[in-house]
């Protein structure tokens, strides 16, 4: 339960700019206050152990997910059901900022929100991944590294664990005199939905899209919204302690909705080039 | 709201609560403490400090620093919880943590740790609501300089209607549970989660019912309060 943690600093001249541009309504990068980085998206890097596997650099953030498709049974209260989890893991190698060891509470934060949007969305159907109902399921494994850290790993570690999963394939299978034989063959994960991540950051009353290092850093609170395909929301969660009011909230999911369909598309593309 | 659209698992109204009991100062060596009965929840929090920092590197020099733990007792859930602290339960204390620090005024106690406990003896749906306002009654009661109090309910949908506070049955066969938590006084949700599948107006819809519902526990607190503080008669400011 750490209350002060070690943390990136921002120095005052960074945090004053930052305040001073937005109050006119642009930022440090020449980005308007609701546009995304540079999204790159590539597919199959990690080719010969995973099942699927996508790169995300959202401006300097940078995050690899792979898919590990293996069997296990199921859990008794869902015995028809197939088992899905998603993990991210801050490396030492992607800030200063992070040290090895167990995952800290932001980690935790980040993993459990990314899980969230995936499994609330419905986009794996996991009763498409059970091979014999109480003894045999297929359990999908997503990992996420996040390679270099510059702010708003909530989405990028969406955008990767997504794009894998649309990439992934795991084995067929027969059941023969009641044995359960996997074949080489493969055969597309049951995919039903794609949901997208969009993150905002509040910094004084100014709400900006897609914070980076610094912003994220300054912020008083930030806001990630998921959407899927028909325009639901899936999952939300604020962080850092500060608030938004009902109208900022309101405003917040509109926009969500707009900047998450433009991402599918480029989400689709990717996947769409790589396969 | 209309009320009698489709019946509830637990006979509520769309709009009704599940029954709720504050209790402030439950606990004698605490400096604040609470007690919440929300519905099947029974819910202690405690609070300690200002107080002096341990680990020493983690005071900061110009305000307090706060920190929370959210815990449940095994035999708290259907199946034992095993003891050890849970994935969840960290993400939760964080944020419960974030819930209520904007209604703490950290600059008035430099140099000092203010210390939350949350400790789940019965859980049902809703446990991370029911701990907010148990743990702001406790700060309040400990005599903490604050804002405002915080306040927490959750709207969701079940059976494909928008309904306040969703507990454990509901929320295993419901479609979208959305806990908030709000300031009252400044407007200013401090809290907000999401998990389910909510239409643009279903969104729209279960935020104003929420809001309903933090409204209907701000004044539970305040009589918790109120009832220890001036025997129940609703505060000073009246006489």
């Amino acid at each position: 339960m750490p209350a002060v943690k070690k943390h990136r600093i921002v120095d005052s001249i960074t945090r004053e700019s930052i305040i001073s541009n937005l109050a006119n309504s642009t930022r440090l990068d020449e980005r308007g206050l609701l546009d995304y980085r540079n999204l790159e998206i590539e597919t199959n890097i990690l080719k010969d152990k995973t099942n699927g596997s996508a790169k995300v650099r959202l401006g300097e953030s940078e995050v690899w997910a792979g898919i590990k498709v293996e069997t296990a049974t199921p859990f008794p209260d869902t015995p028809a059901e197939g088992v899905m989890t998603c993990n991210a893991e801050m490396l030492p190698i992607s800030s200063q900022y992070i040290e090895p060891g167990p995952p800290n509470e932001d980690t935790i934060e980040l993993s459990r929100v990314s899980d969230r949007g995936i499994r609330e969305s419905g986009m794996i159907d996991v009763k498409e991944l059970c091979i014999k109902e109480g003894k045999q399921v297929y359990s999908v494994y997503i990992d996420v590294a996040i390679i270099n850290e510059d702010g708003n790993l909530f989405d990028a570690v969406s955008y990767a664990a997504t794009t894998a999963l649309l990439m992934a394939d795991m084995n067929k299978f027969t059941i023969e005199d009641d044995e359960v034989k996997m074949l080489d063959e493969k055969q597309p994960l049951p995919i039903k939905s794609v949901p997208v991540s969009t993150t905002f950051a509040k910094i004084g009353d100014k709400i900006i899209i897609d914070p980076n290092a610094d912003e994220q850093e300054i912020a008083t609170a930030r806001l990630t919204l998921v959407t899927d395909e028909n325009g639901k929301y899936v999952s939300a969660q604020k962080g850092k302690p500060g608030g938004f009011t009902f109208d900022e909230l309101k405003e917040i999911s509109v926009i969500s909705k707009e900047k998450g369909d433009e991402i599918r598309v480029k989400i689709r593309e990717a996947v769409k080039n790589g396969s | 709201m209309s009320k009698n659209k489709i019946e509830r698992i637990s006979g509520r109204a769309p709009d009704e609560l599940r029954n709720v009991s504050i209790k402030a100062g439950v606990i004698k060596n605490a400096d604040g403490s609470a007690l919440i009965e929300f519905g099947k929840n029974k819910i202690m929090a405690a609070v300690f400090g200002p107080k002096e920092v341990h680990p020493k590197h983690m005071m900061v020099s110009d305000r307090a620093i706060i920190k929370c733990r959210y815990h449940m007792m095994p035999f708290s859930t259907d199946t034992r919880k095993r003891p050890n602290i849970s994935r969840r339960e960290i993400e939760i204390s964080k944020v419960i943590r974030e819930a209520v620090q904007p209604a703490i005024i950290m600059e008035d106690y430099p140099r000092t740790a203010i210390e939350i406990y949350i400790e789940i003896l019965q859980s049902d749906g809703g446990s991370r609501c029911a701990a907010i306002n148990a743990a702001s009654t406790a700060l309040a009661d400990a005599g903490i300089n604050m804002r405002d109090l915080v306040t927490a309910c959750a709207a969701g949908k079940v059976d494909g209607q928008v309904v306040l506070d969703v507990d454990d049955t509901e929320d295993k066969t419901g479609e979208a549970d959305m806990p908030i938590a709000l300031l009252p006084n400044t407007g200013l949700i401090t809290l907000f989660q999401l998990d389910g599948n909510l239409s643009k107006e279903e969104f729209d819809k279960a935020l104003e019912l929420a809001k309903i519902g933090c409204d209907k526990l701000y004044k539970l607190q305040r009589d918790a309060l109120s009832e220890k503080y001036f025997d129940g008669k609703n505060g000073n400011k009246e006489e």
